[in-house]
């Protein structure tokens, strides 16, 4: 191997790099960078012609210069030259200098593609990768006109070498992704597939990325390199570590091309070939095993390489989301990583766990590592890797955990890196609300926040929890007491003031009647912060202030002196001095009537997606905010990921950061705010798998005008109630029901013998609806065999705006009729009233269970009481969608002596065969088998 | 995909920098000096990843030298470790023993390494001999068409 012959080349060179070396001081190197780059511009001026050694030396000088950091502004057309020479150093010189520092000059790009087109011909290897490289570092438009058309021919011609063929894969992705549209897609493109079982690993290497690019654009065309990948995968994990030779990477087989097949393989969904995919499981097996194996080697190299396939490996799973012993195991693997010497591989762990806890397989299993997650976010040295548990603890936070989650990772802000407190702010603060069952809890967190990190806490976090506790009365008390409270430190963050001001201008009638926080005692406690406040908060504590006049005329004659003072009349700010001529006209001349109409307590917000939520992703940057909406698959009660959208947002939105916020409203509207226009749809979005809906009926039927709301009786189902019930026998959501007025949205998810069900009502008016009742009734004896509870919902709702109603549901025993809903309200100060069949029916509850054809003859041979075994053969009213019945059997039930069976769908591929099915004793659990 | 690549000193001196993606001057003038200033504030058992910008960051120090790389959010970041590694044993095998003097000194080199074992962002070829022996072949055809001045012509044809 030679040594030391490589820089004698070109000695002047390293004697400009010596004497750059040797410089005492900046402006020395300055100074000798200024002489070398006039003395090149004289070389390269002169008359007389330089030949090609002094040429490349005056080249590598300006690189050098350039990588010093200062900027080249000419040499191009030197290095033009040089590229065009048939030296081989000088054209690698040549092409070096273009590569680094080219300007797409389209002249410049004129020339280079000259000779690059020379060399692309030349049929020499070597001149041939310098091209192709060349092509690839630059990449520009122009280049991809020129030679998009004939770099796949050079890719898969017979005589090509192996690194030309390398080469080509890597430029022609390079040109795929600059500019798709110049890459013609052809007869190509097959053979560029069967690079994958090419002889030389460098090109199957090479070939993958090509692959691995070009598939996600044209799934259908590439879609033959599944099997391939896999089959070249198989060989790899399954070879001993010295099979290939130097492919093999301290001990570890082929950890390149191993990682990249398993990238392409996450570009497909499952491969649907049963002998493909048994043995690309087996594949994802062995690595798994591996994992468990004794190192073979000490080195950190062994274990980097062989853990790189083992979290690529484990990516796959996560993206097939269809194996849960795979996914588990994978998490189990992850667990042990939590807790390894190697902050890498705690780090990585710590990443893919995010992505595990949103599977529903594996969010159990990520859950069951909650402790040493919270000890990594107080104990890891390293920011980057508590921030990787801190994101993992939110992912992995339901109802279950979030009260622990959210109180450390309020204990870890008070030490937290300032780098990362907004973004935990508006974690706990999400959390927070959407986790909340009191909202006390909720209002103590958020003032927490404001308490440890209050300069971190955004605008729309505290606007948010102002909406939440305007938009609950249940909460305003407990929430005017605390804040109260709050205030009362000697020293509080402005956030807190803001907050404070806000919520006692609207809510501190509740407090008023404790002594110890009578009007008084808040309005001077308020106005001991004021002067140390900003413009803003002075503002808003303002129309506190007015607002106290109205709560609490005791109050007036001080107020008033406050707002007379000199300092406020004639205040330099603007926006200040209007406030206080204005509220103090308003408190002497309205009348106490008009005050307390212009002062009116403010209207709830409307529903809309919670903002916070808006700015996180904002915050992460599109990639992440993509990895926060993969949610899990199958959305449900406590078990969306967080991060995703709500279906149905329970608080209301930011109001506009102007005068909304601050009371200054000149009147409240006259009944409700009219509804926004894209309420129609902003319903409808809310379930992407909706069906048109029933037809409108244009205003309330006659039937229903007749039942009065006052009656218990939940009365008689529309007409279309049963219809409507049977779209939704198969499935979980979707519109159960609408008209002119009403909307009725529903999402349900089932677990056994228990279900939860929301219910979304839809205003679709612009009236505010009174005395809205959903009430569900259990006719018959379905009150021994289905409980459901449901969640009380606010007595009013506003025009366009949405309310949710939860419902709790168990099943006893088996049943045949459904629970009944009955909505009333007050529309215009008419009553209305409608019933319809809640849906939910017995097969939801059931459990599939998966038998061969053999057990189940024999189970249905040891029925031997005649009422046991019934049949019936009928015409099926659809056709059957074999995907359909395998997911959600199809049904109808019919009784016969007290016991009731039930036909399912057959599961087996073939859908003309059914199979009758036995309903065994009622149980809590009704198992079925098909 | 690589983005790019940047080798930098202890002190901040940046000794190679390669990029795979189209972009001004100015631009990554300020990448660079922004990217070096979080490197190099970093203790040394940190972890050898980090979010940047809309990218991850992958480096590790060999002696004085900093090798830094940025990837893409679905890139696989311990084989980019490795991939670090891997170029690190070329220099080594190439120049026996490397040091950063001579990554200073044959800059050219070095950059010739890393274009035959990465190209457009990706792996090239992963094998050591594979690669070496591309840039031995290279070096032997410039010393030969250093020493016979005469011949040089038919040598740059052949």
């Amino acid at each position: 191997m030679p040594a030391v012959s490589k820089g004698d080349g070109m000695r002047g060179l390293a004697v400009f790099i010596s004497d750059i070396r040797n410089c005492k001081s900046k402006e020395a190197e300055i100074k000798r960078i200024n002489k070398e780059l006039a003395n090149i511009r004289s070389k390269f001026k002169g008359d007389k012609a330089l030949d090609g050694y002094s040429k490349k030396k005056y080249v590598c000088k300006l690189l050098f210069i350039f990588l010093l950091g200062h900027d080249i502004d000419f040499g191009h057309m030197e290095a033009v030259n040089l590229l065009s020479s048939n030296k081989y150093t000088e054209k690698q010189i040549g092409y070096l200098f273009i590569s680094v520092l080219v300007n797409s000059t389209s002249e410049l790009i004129r020339l280079i593609n000259n000779g690059v087109k020379n060399d692309l011909t030349s049929r020499n290897p070597t001149f041939m990768c310098l091209a192709l490289h060349c092509i690839a570092n630059v990449g520009s438009r122009e280049m991809g006109e020129a030679f998009a058309a004939d770099i796949p021919r050079i890719l898969v011609a017979g005589d090509s070498m192996d690194s030309v063929k390398q080469s080509a894969a890597l430029c022609l992705l390079r040109l795929y992704k600059a500019s798709p549209d110049l890459v013609p897609m052809g007869e190509w493109t097959a053979r560029v597939v069967h690079l994958l079982n090419d002889q030389h690993m460098g090109v199957v290497t090479a070939a993958v990325s090509l692959i691995t690019c070009l598939c996600k654009k044209n799934p259908e065309d590439f879609k033959t390199c599944v099997s391939l990948a896999v089959s070249r995968l198989s060989r790899i994990v399954s070879s001993a570590s010295t099979d290939l030779q130097d492919y093999t990477y301290y001990f570890v087989p082929a950890p390149w091309l191993s990682v990249k097949l398993l990238r392409l393989l996450q570009c497909y969904a499952p491969p649907e070939d049963a002998a493909v995919k048994g043995r690309l499981v087996e594949c994802l097996e062995t690595v798994l095993n591996k994992a468990q194996e004794p190192p073979k080697s000490k080195k950190v190299q062994h274990s980097n390489a062989k853990n790189a396939v083992l979290f690529e490996t484990i990516s796959l799973i996560i993206h097939y989301d269809s194996e849960p012993n795979l996914l588990v195991r994978a998490c189990n693997q992850l667990g042990q990583f939590l807790q390894h010497r190697e902050t890498n591989l705690r780090y990585l762990a710590l990443e893919s766990m995010c992505t595990l806890a949103s599977s529903e397989f594996s969010h159990e299993a990520v859950k069951t590592h909650i402790d040493t997650v919270i000890n990594a976010l107080k104990t890891e040295r390293d920011v980057s890797v508590r921030q990787r548990a801190a994101d993992l603890l939110y992912a992995m936070c339901d109802r279950s955990n979030a009260k622990q989650i959210v109180s450390e990772m309020l204990r870890y802000l008070e030490t937290a890196d300032y780098a990362i407190r907004e973004e935990i702010v508006l974690k706990v603060a999400i959390l927070a609300e959407k986790y909340a069952v009191d909202y006390s809890w909720y209002v103590d967190t958020i003032l927490n926040l404001i308490r440890i990190a209050g300069d971190y806490v955004s605008e729309e976090v505290w606007y948010r929890v102002l909406q939440i506790v305007t938009n609950r009365d249940d909460v305003q008390g407990y929430a005017a007491k605390t804040v109260f409270e709050a205030l009362q430190a000697p020293a509080c963050h402005e956030n807190m003031v803001k907050v404070g001001g806000y919520i006692l201008g609207e809510f501190g009638n509740l407090i008023a009647g404790d002594p110890r926080s009578s009007p008084p005692v808040q309005f001077s406690l308020l106005h001991s912060k004021f002067h140390l406040c900003s413009v803003a908060t002075r503002a808003l504590l303002l129309s506190t202030y007015i607002k106290f006049i109205n709560l609490f005329p005791e109050t007036k004659a001080t107020i008033q002196a406050v707002l007379r003072a000199g300092s406020q009349l004639r205040n330099a700010d603007v926006e200040l001095q209007q406030r206080a001529v204005e509220y103090l006209t308003l408190s002497s001349i309205a009348s106490t009537d008009v005050l307390a109409t212009v002062l009116e307590e403010m209207p709830p917000f409307p529903e809309r997606e919670s903002s916070i939520l808006a700015k996180l992703k904002r915050k992460k940057g599109p990639g992440a905010a993509s990895t926060l909406d993969d949610g899990r698959r199958e959305p449900g009660p406590g078990g969306d990921v967080n991060g995703g959208v709500e279906p149905a947002p329970s608080t209301g939105s930011t109001p506009s950061p102007s005068a909304d916020l601050l009371g200054l409203r000149a009147a409240p509207p006259p009944a409700a705010p009219p509804a926004p226009p894209s309420a129609g749809s902003l319903l409808v979005d809310v379930f992407s798998d909706s069906p048109t809906g029933g037809p409108p009926s244009l205003g309330p039927s006659p039937e229903e005008a007749f039942l009065s709301p006052a009656a218990e009786d939940p009365g008689i189902p529309i007409p279309e109630a049963d219809e409507l019930l049977h779209k939704f026998v198969c499935k979980n959501s979707g519109v159960l029901f609408e008209n002119a007025l009403l909307q009725i949205g529903v999402k349900s998810e089932f677990r056994q013998n228990l279900g939860r069900m929301y219910l979304f009502y839809g205003n679709k008016t612009s009236v505010q609806f009174q005395n809205f009742c959903p009430t569900v009734t259990h006719p018959g004896d379905l009150q021994s065999q289905l409980v459901v509870q449901t969640k009380r919902v606010p007595g009013q709702v506003d025009g366009g705006a949405q309310v949710q109603q939860v419902l709790n549901i168990e099943c006893l025993r088996d049943f045949l009729t459904p629970p009944l809903l009955t909505v009333r309200f007050r529309y215009g100060g008419a009553p209305q009233a409608l019933t319809l069949k809640l849906p939910v029916t017995i097969n939801k509850f059931f459990q599939p269970t998966e038998m061969a054809a053999q057990a189940f003859f024999q189970r249905w041979k040891q029925l031997s009481l005649p009422q046991q075994e019934a049949q019936k053969i009928f015409q099926a009213n659809h056709p059957m969608d074999s995907e359909v019945t395998k997911a959600k059997p199809c049904w109808t039930t019919w009784t016969q002596t007290q016991r009731t069976m039930w036909v399912l769908g057959s599961c087996r591929p073939k859908p003309c065969r059914w199979a009758a099915c036995c309903g065994s004793s009622p149980t809590p659990r009704p198992r079925c088998t098909a | 995909m690589m983005r790019f690549m940047l080798l930098f000193s202890r002190q901040g001196k940046l000794r190679l920098q390669k990029w795979y993606l189209a972009m001004s001057d100015k631009e990554r003038k300020k990448m660079v000096r922004e990217l070096m200033q979080v490197v190099l504030a970093r203790k040394p058992k940190m972890c050898s990843f980090l979010e940047w910008r809309d990218l991850k960051v992958v480096y590790k120090r060999y002696a004085s030298l900093y090798f830094c790389c940025a990837i893409e959010g679905q890139d696989n970041e311990l084989i980019t470790l490795e991939l670090i590694h891997r170029y690190v044993e070329l220099l080594d095998k190439y120049f026996g023993s490397v040091c950063e003097l001579d990554i200073i000194f044959n800059f050219e080199k070095a950059y010739f390494i890393l274009d035959e074992f990465l190209m457009g962002g990706d792996v090239q070829d992963t094998s050591k001999k594979s690669v070496l022996k591309a840039i031995e072949q290279a070096d032997l055809l410039q010393e030969e068409d250093e020493s016979p001045r005469s011949v040089l012509e038919e040598m740059g044809l052949a």
